[in-house]
């Protein structure tokens, strides 16, 4: 195994970390918390995290690495800077959550479950996000965009690709 | 029209209501804690023994006898978990109670960890509520500010704390033995009962009581009114109101509360929601989230009821309440009711809902690991315009060789839309095998 770098996380983080051990009755239970808290800095979950985590709640490399492969939201590479979710679940399906998902592929260039070769945007499918009500549904980063249409596809499009870093 | 009945939404949806804890205070906020503290544990457990409530988080288990099983004898302490993970397709109704009213949440929570006697309480909640999230932890801050949490809680001698914990995308993670082990920094993988029964033994192994959102903000609205008030909205075995989600192709989809059996299936469908879309007929039901069994538009239920009386439905009569759509031969689940008219490919929506329960499932179980992706693979296979004449069949038997041989009830949850969608869809299976249809492409919008 080739030797992992030290892991770098700004002191803003290492309090939280810290904060959030602190609040379980064991260890172990702040696993995916902090794993939360590298991602939100990191935006994916750098090999030496794995380790670092690890040594912090006192356990090893393969109690962490098990939790990752597990839950969709960890990332092991990093997504787009804008992050696009869109429900492909029966209730969104029904109401042409599928259509909007191909209207984003072709607006912002970028194809279902790839990340655009700029890094600006990432598109994925996920399942039901407890918005069915408003379908179809869809999140960009931390907020849900709800009764999409191609029309407010094409608006939240032309805004998310007007703000391009 | 039917009137909504709203005690869990009361406010939620007002103009000028706002999740701070000031305008809660405002509308009367934690004086039933208040209350509470001057009742004995024991005293709000039996006020919502005579509550007769029933949890919403799908099953419908009464939330009194549940507290009941918790094992006080172990010395061990107890613990109360809220179960917001929210991932049954269909279902939204947690969601609005703590983006828009976090406090009742928190108040019922305190209130129910009194009467458990439980000093740590958790809310887990789905990762893709991020901002509820933040809403909960800053409503939390906010009770903490004002002794409702923490230490010696107004000077009652309680004391009590509550973290709230993010899952991280997996629906498995709703299942209560799942959620614990979660929460305690594993894979969620269930756990098997017996032994491992949550009021017995639960996170750390510890006597643990799971519940609901909605079940945990009707304990605060129980030891207000009393159980025996409580109990006489809706009907007996059904009390109290309900948050029905409906979704799907009716032209004002939404949540609604309503007193359980205060309508039927029609009256919500062509009343409160507006009807179905222009020009089209009903063609099926999901009554209770995705995991429940479809109901066909033209079927016919009849039976007894619990009372011993005879029934004998269309599907525009079934009562929503717990037992009516048990009755009718599916269930209520999680309130979660998906409307599919006349425009939907059979084949293409259990295609859509198999490819739910192969991307969810944990995989410890060798029949659900193996045979929710076979029936992905089929439900796919036909509507790629590959359908072949025994698949209908063949769908059933995977099906019915998942039920009852698994660890959990994701299964049966699996299992279920298909029995019931090829059973009573039948002559639509087999037609594909003749037509092949690929995707249509006459307005009606692709599934899969
Ligand atoms: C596969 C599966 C998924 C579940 N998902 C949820 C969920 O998202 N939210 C929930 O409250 N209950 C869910 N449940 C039910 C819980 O296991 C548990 O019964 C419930 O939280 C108990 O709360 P209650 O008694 O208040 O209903 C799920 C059950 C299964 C089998
Ligand atoms: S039934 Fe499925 S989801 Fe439940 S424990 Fe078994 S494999 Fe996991
Ligand atoms: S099906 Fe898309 S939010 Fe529920």
């Amino acid at each position: 195994m080739r030797p992992l770098k030290d892991m770098e996380l700004s002191q803003e983080t290492i309090a939280k970390i810290d904060a959030r051990v602190e609040k379980y009755p064991t260890k172990r239970s702040a696993a995916l918390p902090l794993l939360h808290l590298v991602q939100e800095e990191k935006g994916y979950i750098p090999d030496e995290a794995i380790e670092w985590i690890a040594k912090r709640l006192e356990l090893n490399p393969i109690n962490i690495y098990e939790i990752i492969t597990f839950y969709p939201m960890l990332k092991r590479k990093p997504m787009g800077r804008k992050h696009v979710r869109v429900c492909r679940t029966l209730s969104c399906a029904l109401r042409g959550g599928y259509q909007v998902c191909k209207s984003l592929q072709e607006q912002l260039g970028c194809k279902l479950d790839e990340t655009s070769a700029n890094g600006e945007f990432s598109i994925e499918f996920v399942e039901c996000l407890a918005s069915c009500g408003t379908a179809p549904v869809i999140m960009v980063n931390e907020n849900h965009h709800e009764n999409m249409d191609e029309e407010k596809t094409i608006a939240l499009c032309r805004e998310l690709k007007k703000n391009t870093t | 029209m039917p009137e909504e009945h709203r005690i869990i939404l009361k406010h939620a949806d007002e103009p000028d209501y706002t999740r701070d804890i000031d305008c809660y205070l405002k509308h009367g906020g934690y004086e039933i804690l208040q209350k509470a503290f001057k009742m004995k544990p024991d005293e709000i457990h039996q006020e919502v023994m005579d509550s007769g409530l029933r949890g919403r988080g799908g099953a419908g288990f009464p939330t009194g006898l549940k507290w009941k099983f918790l094992d006080r004898k172990s010395g061990k302490p107890i613990y109360l978990v809220c179960n917001a993970d929210e991932s049954e397709p269909g279902t939204f109704k947690d969601k609005q109670i703590m983006y828009k009213d976090p406090h009742q949440l928190i108040e019922g929570m305190i209130i129910s960890a009194f009467s458990i006697q439980a000093k740590q309480a958790f809310i887990y909640i789905r990762g893709e509520f991020f901002e509820g999230a933040r809403i909960l932890e800053e409503a939390i801050e906010e009770a903490r500010a004002k002794k409702f949490l923490g230490e010696n809680i107004l000077n009652s001698g309680f004391s009590c704390d509550i973290v709230v914990h993010r899952g991280a995308g997996a629906y498995i993670c709703g299942e209560e033995t799942g959620l614990i082990e979660s929460l305690e920094g594993k894979r969620p993988y269930p756990r098997i009962k017996p032994p491992y029964f949550p009021a017995v033994l639960g996170l750390y192994q510890s006597p643990t009581i799971v519940n609901n959102v909605e079940t945990l903000c009707n304990v605060k609205h129980i030891v207000e009114m009393t159980g025996k008030e409580f109990s006489k909205i809706g009907s007996p075995g059904n009390t109290g109101t309900r948050i029905w989600c409906v979704s799907g192709h009716v032209q004002k989809p939404g949540y609604y509360e309503f007193p359980c059996g205060g309508l039927t299936m029609g009256e919500m469908i062509n009343e409160v929601c507006g009807g179905l879309m222009p020009g089209r007929k009903l063609k099926a039901i999901i009554p209770g989230g995705s995991s429940a069994k479809v109901l066909r538009a033209d079927e016919r239920f009849k039976g007894k009821l619990k009372d011993g009386s005879e029934f004998d439905w269309g599907i525009w009569d079934i009562p929503l309440d717990f037992d009516g759509p048990a009755a009718a031969g599916s269930m209520s689940g999680s309130g979660g009711i998906i409307i599919m008219d006349d425009s939907t490919d059979i084949v293409q929506a259990l295609s859509n809902i198999t490819a739910f329960y192969a991307h969810e499932s944990c995989g410890q179980c060798t029949p659900c690991r193996e045979g929710v992706q076979w029936m992905r693979k089929i439900s796919k296979r036909m509507c790629g315009g590959d359908a072949r004449e025994e698949d209908a069949d063949l769908l059933l038997s995977i099906a019915n060789q998942i039920e009852g041989r698994t660890i959990c009830a994701f299964g049966e949850a699996a299992a279920w839309p298909v029995q019931s969608f090829v059973d009573k869809f039948k002559d639509e299976f087999k037609a594909y095998a003749e037509t092949s249809p690929v995707s249509s492409e006459s307005g009606d919008k692709q599934l899969v």
